[in-house]
Formats: C-alpha cells, sequence, structure tokens
C-alpha cells in the first residue's frame, strides 16, 4: 500500500513537472529564469515546513507560520540595516522567529493553550503589528526598500544564480532527517509526540523538549522570512508573507511529517510560484494570460495537491494537545 | 484569609452565579491586550494615556461618533458569526475574508448593474451577497466532507483565490466607465437608507442583527442547530443521537458564507460614501480576519458576538483619531485583537491568575 502510494506520487510529481514544462515551450520561458525563481521561491517554504515537521513530531502544532514569516521579514531587514550585513539580516530574522517559537512553545506547554487558535491569534497580531511596525521604524507605510547590497549575495553557477540560503534550507532538511531518525534527540522528539506518558516516565522532559522544538520551528521559519526580503525581493511590504506560511503547513501535511518529502513538497510548490513570477514578468507572454489567473496558481495547485493526499497521513498521536502529567 | 481575599472570593461566587464570569473574562482579555498595546506604544515612543483617551473619544464623543462605531461593528458581527458557527461545529473556519470579497463581488454586480424596482433591487443584491458568500464556502466544506482537508489550510488558499478572482472581475467586469480605482456604484434603489447624514451607519445595521439573532434561533432552537452544535461539542454522542458530523460540518460551513457574503454585501449597498468596492478590496480587506477576534471575545456566541463587534468597531473608529491626534498608527488596533485572541487562546491565564491571588 506504502509503495503503491509513493509511486502515485512519483507519478504525480512527474506529471506535474511535464505539464510545466510543456507550457514552458508552448509560452516560450527560459528554464534557467524558470529555475532560479523556483528555487527562491522554495527556500522559505522549505525552512519554515522542516522546522515545522520537527515540531509537530513532538506534539505541537504552529498555524501562526505566516505570522513569523511576516514578523521576522521586517525585524530582519532593521537587523540588517542596524548592522549594515544581510547575514547578520538573516540571525536577526531567526532569533525573532525563535523568541516568537519559544513564546507560543510556553504558551502551549505551560499554559496548555488551544494552539490552533493562539497561531490564529499570532497571524492577526502580525497582520496589525508589522504595518505598525514599518511606520515607526522607517516612517513610511506598507513598503520599505533598502540598499541592494544589503541583500545576501547570490551564488553564480551554470545553471543559473542560486542563493546561499537555497543550499543551506537543502543542509537543514538533510541535517532534520538525520536528526528525527538517526540521533536520540530525534527519538525522544518522536516519543513525546507519540507517547508523552511513556516518554515522562523514561526521564524525557516533555516539557523543555515540547519548547524547545517550538523554538527550533520558529527560528527556521524566521531564517525563511529574513530570507524573503533580504535573499529574494530587495525589499519589505507588510504582505510579503502572501500566504506562504499556510502552504508551508501544506507541505507539511504532504510530507507526513518527513522533512525530506517536505523539501520535495516545498520544490513542487516554489516552481509553481516560480512558474507564476516567470509568466507574470515575461513579454509576449504576461498579455496572453490574465496576471490574476497566474497570481491564484501556487494557491490553486495548493489545494489541489492538499486534497488529493490528506487522509492518508498518519500524524502522531497528541498533535496540538496539551500534555498534562497524571 | 484578608479581608481583601474574601472579597474577591465572595465576587467570583456572584460572577460565576449571575453566570457573568465569561463576560468578565472577555472584558479582562480586552484589558491585557489594551495593556500590552500600550506598551508597545512605550516601546516606540509614543503616550498610551494621550493615544487611548484619543481612542475613546473617538469612538463615543459625539453622537456621529458612537452611529460610525456601530458602522464598524456590522461587518465585524457577521464575519464573527463566520468564525463562531464554525467552532460551534467544531471547525476553525478562518475563511470569511474570502466568502466576504466574493459576497461584496456579487452585491456589486447586482446592485450596479442590473436596475430593478426600488425594494426588490436592495433584495436581491443582499441575497446575491449572501449566496455568493454561500457559494464560496462550499469549497472548504466539499474538501472537508470528502477529502478531510483541514479547513485552516483550505480557506487561507480560498481566500488567496477568492482575492485575485475578485479583483479580476472587479477590474474587468465592474469597474466603473473612466474610474479604474471602484466598481459601478450601487444604483439608488439598491442602497440602505442612511440613518443620520452625519455617520455612515445605515440600516444595513439592523439586516445584520436580525441575522446574528436568526442564526442564535438556528443553532439554539432547532433540531438541526442542535445537531450542529452537539457534533462540535462531543463527536461520540452526536453519533450515538444518529447527528451525521458531515451535515453539521457542512451547514456551519454554509450558514458562515451566507454570514460572511451579507458582511461583505453591507460594504457595498450599506456603507456611503463609496456605495462600490474599490479594486485594491480596500473598504472590504481584513474585516473577516477582524471577525475571529470578535468571535473568540463574544464567547462563539451570536449574539455575545453583536456586543464584541460593537466594542471593536469602537477600537477601529478610534483608532482613526488616535492615528490623528497621539500620532499612533491604527493598525495597532489590529494588533492588540491579535493579542486578545492569543490570550483568549489560554485556558489556563484566568485560574493561574486566581491560584496566585489565592497563594
Amino acid at each position: 500500500m506504502r509503495r503503491s502510494l509513493r509511486f502515485l506520487f512519483y507519478l504525480l510529481g512527474a506529471g506535474i513537472v511535464l505539464i510545466l514544462w510543456g507550457a514552458l515551450q508552448w509560452l516560450g520561458l527560459q528554464p534557467i529564469s524558470l529555475l532560479e525563481a523556483g528555487l527562491l521561491a522554495m527556500t522559505p517554504l522549505a525552512l519554515a515546513a522542516v522546522g515545522e515537521c520537527i515540531n509537530e513530531k513532538a506534539g505541537v502544532v504552529n498555524i501562526g507560520l505566516e505570522g513569523i514569516l511576516l514578523i521576522s521579514a521586517v525585524m530582519g531587514v532593521w537587523t540588517a540595516e542596524t548592522f549594515q550585513s544581510g547575514t547578520v539580516g538573516l540571525i536577526g530574522g531567526a532569533v525573532t522567529g525563535a523568541i516568537i517559537g519559544l513564546f507560543l512553545g510556553a504558551l502551549s506547554v505551560y499554559g496548555k493553550a488551544d494552539q490552533i487558535i493562539a497561531g490564529i491569534g499570532l497571524n492577526v497580531f502580525a497582520l496589525g503589528f508589522v504595518p505598525f511596525l514599518l511606520v515607526n521604524l522607517w516612517a513610511f507605510p506598507g513598503i520599505h526598500l533598502f540598499p541592494a547590497d544589503l541583500g545576501v549575495p547570490r551564488i553564480i553557477t551554470p545553471l543559473g544564480q542560486i542563493s546561499p540560503v537555497t543550499i543551506g534550507a537543502i543542509v537543514l532538511a538533510i541535517l532534520a532527517h538525520l536528526l528525527l531518525h538517526r540521533t536520540v534527540l530525534g527519538f525522544r522528539i518522536t516519543a513525546i509526540g507519540e507517547k508523552p506518558e511513556a516518554a515522562d516516565v523514561g526521564g524525557v522532559r516533555v516539557d523543555l523538549l515540547r519548547v524547545f522544538t517550538s523554538t527550533l520551528g520558529g527560528a527556521l521559519a524566521g531564517i525563511g522570512g529574513a530570507f524573503l526580503p533580504l535573499g529574494w525581493f530587495g525589499g519589505v511590504t507588510d504582505e510579503i508573507s502572501a500566504g506562504r506560511g499556510f502552504i508551508a503547513l501544506a507541505c507539511v501535511v504532504f510530507a507526513g511529517l518527513e522533512p525530506m518529502l517536505a523539501l520535495a513538497a516545498a520544490l513542487l510548490f516554489g516552481f509553481t510560484e516560480g512558474f507564476s513570477f516567470a509568466v507574470a514578468v515575461t513579454p509576449g507572454v504576461k498579455e496572453r494570460i490574465p496576471f490574476y489567473f497566474v497570481s491564484m496558481l501556487p494557491y490553486v495547485t495548493t489545494l489541489v495537491v492538499v486534497a488529493l493526499v490528506i487522509g492518508r497521513r498518519r500524524f502522531p498521536s497528541t498533535v496540538g494537545r496539551p500534555y498534562a502529567r497524571e | 484569609m484578608t479581608l481583601d481575599q474574601s472579597r474577591t472570593a465572595v465576587l467570583g461566587r456572584a460572577l460565576r452565579f449571575a453566570g457573568l464570569r465569561p463576560i468578565a473574562e472577555s472584558l479582562g482579555t480586552i484589558v491585557l491586550g489594551l495593556i500590552a498595546g500600550a506598551g508597545l506604544m512605550l516601546i516606540f515612543g509614543s503616550n498610551p494615556i494621550a493615544a487611548y483617551s484619543a481612542l475613546f473619544t473617538g469612538a463615543f464623543g459625539t453622537v456621529a461618533d458612537a452611529l460610525e462605531t456601530l458602522a464598524f461593528a456590522t461587518p465585524l458581527m457577521l464575519t464573527a458569526l463566520t468564525f463562531a458557527v464554525g467552532v460551534r461545529a467544531g471547525l476553525f473556519n478562518i475563511g470569511a475574508e474570502g466568502q466576504m470579497f466574493m459576497g461584496a463581488i456579487g452585491a456589486t454586480f447586482v446592485a450596479g448593474l442590473i436596475p430593478l424596482p426600488a425594494g426588490i433591487h436592495l433584495v436581491a443584491a443582499t441575497g446575491a451577497g449572501l449566496l455568493a458568500g454561500g457559494a464560496w464556502a462550499l469549497l472548504p466544506a466539499l474538501l472537508k466532507v470528502w477529502r478531510g482537508v483541514h479547513e485552516v489550510i483550505s480557506t487561507i488558499m480560498a481566500n488567496w483565490i477568492a482575492l485575485f478572482l475578485a479583483t479580476y472581475l472587479a477590474v474587468n467586469f465592474l469597474s466603473e466607465p473612466g474610474r479604474a480605482e471602484r466598481t459601478t456604484p450601487a444604483l439608488e434603489t439598491a442602497r440602505y437608507p442612511v440613518l443620520n447624514e452625519d455617520a455612515s451607519l445605515t440600516a444595513v445595521f439592523f439586516v445584520a442583527i436580525t441575522f446574528c439573532v436568526l442564526v442564535y434561533f438556528y443553532l439554539w432552537g432547532t433540531r438541526a442547530g442542535y445537531g450542529i452544535r452537539l457534533a462540535g461539542e462531543n463527536p461520540g454522542a452526536a453519533r450515538y443521537a444518529g447527528v451525521s458530523a458531515r451535515r453539521a460540518i457542512f451547514l456551519s460551513f454554509i450558514i458562515g458564507g451566507f454570514a460572511a457574503g451579507l458582511a461583505g454585501a453591507s460594504q457595498i449597498i450599506g456603507r456611503p460614501p463609496a456605495w462600490s468596492l474599490y479594486a485594491t478590496m480596500g473598504n472590504v480587506v481584513t474585516i473577516g480576519f477582524d471577525g475571529i477576534g470578535v468571535a473568540l471575545v463574544g464567547r462563539n456566541h451570536p449574539i455575545g458576538g453583536i456586543a464584541a463587534a460593537i466594542l471593536f468597531g469602537a477600537l477601529q473608529q478610534g483608532g482613526r483619531l488616535m492615528e490623528y491626534q497621539a500620532g499612533v498608527a491604527s493598525d495597532l488596533v489590529r494588533a492588540i485583537n491579535g493579542l486578545i485572541v492569543i490570550t483568549l487562546a489560554v485556558p489556563e491565564i484566568w485560574s493561574l491568575l486566581r491560584r496566585r491571588r489565592a497563594r
């Protein structure tokens, strides 16, 4: 059953790639620019999704990824400008995300918060806090552009320009895979997600480990958030995340909490987004398809893929539920 | 036990007796949110006292201000209803935003482009908004019932698709000739009467209240409504009682869609001076998300939602004067809304505080 299912996914993926390739030929788009855009779009999704895989393995759900992306994007730019370095900006984003993750984790573990509602609250908070921050930090509403030399420089390869953050995201996905499947810590994380009582009796600090995974997940999403302006767009707006936090959650669902599959899902959604970007900017092509429909593509793809995959994934038995000692 | 402590204990018992504790807790959460908001103002060098007094004056200073507060409350009580009916069925339906866009498009189309006799036109335009919102809710509803897709993901994706679809329709088919920035305004026959020349409150306020009350009677007074609540509170018991969870989920999505659609319509045919939809969606955007906080503060109850909507309407209306007088960006009101939602997510917070008091 599992094997035939996996085969189905490969078939699905291959089919989508083929369709995209065909569409490319028909539209006359540049494959290299598509690869560049696709990898850029993959990066924040992969970072957020990989972190959330670990977090959900431990039994904590973070619906607030979108809010973390948004706030870290602004804070990343602010640290980059303060320290005059894009790389420090990424670290600033990671720290911001980690603080929010720590806060949310503590709320779920010690406050026994409803994790979905807390996450929704964080997203609503970001919706208001980010425009407020933009006005207060740079005295201009809605958007802020920073000098181009503050961006994270890209590596030039024969296949086009690739951001080092993209490579970092891929490495982190592999590390997360190894962490979950090859280390004692990973084993403990899985244990507190599946049977916190047993892990607790076995001497694992359920509370601390869950707060740790939530912080780690927040930090990864924070890098993803800071990458949006610093590694990709060259500016920050009050809706820069554009639903990517939720697309990352869809990646996690698609992957069944496996970091490598989450990376694959991020690649798939990233390419869809890269495709819509490429269509929207290529002369001779953008006139043929209304911009609004191109822009819908990533969200439609996410819905379709999640609808096809879901219900066949098994999640840790305690995911989303607080653990209380008897 | 000191006198102070015994007084709190008596007060607590009295509150429980009168069923007022939920209300007290909701109000307490708002106070916590406002305090946190004051903290943010201090960080960025603004004066919270000046800001909040401007906010209060802006919301209730004059009769016109108070009516404006009610005008802001009108769509909020409806989008809050979308979330509340979802929670009652055990769902986190955060799709009010997109359903509201579609409702606004439906109302714009009928109100602006189809001439009908007075009276009928108003009903038709309202109905078109309602149905368009309900239709857009079908997508996450069916995905949930058929495929088990989590509603948080499906509704957010549907929101984004709705944003682009609605903008496409507004720009290409509904825009006012010569004024691309907005759609053709609603014809005179499709406008709700303005209640007071100085404020943008119209009779659509009463329609919204009526809708909330009707949903209350539906949920607490009918068999199907009981089924929705039972399926949300105790799925196991619902199964024994022969209640179909799928039916309950489906119904709650559709009712929520109707509410959000009506909210969208209310901003087109019940809100001067534009009487139309801006191409940026500027006059409807984020009302759907604001409704989540309203619903939670209103304890996911249709009537509680009305009260909470008036409170949040006051924050939004007062926020404008706060921005103008105290120089604090009115977006802070939305951040406070989010903080209130986070606080309400923590059920332990009040018992934690009480335990500390008792110690």
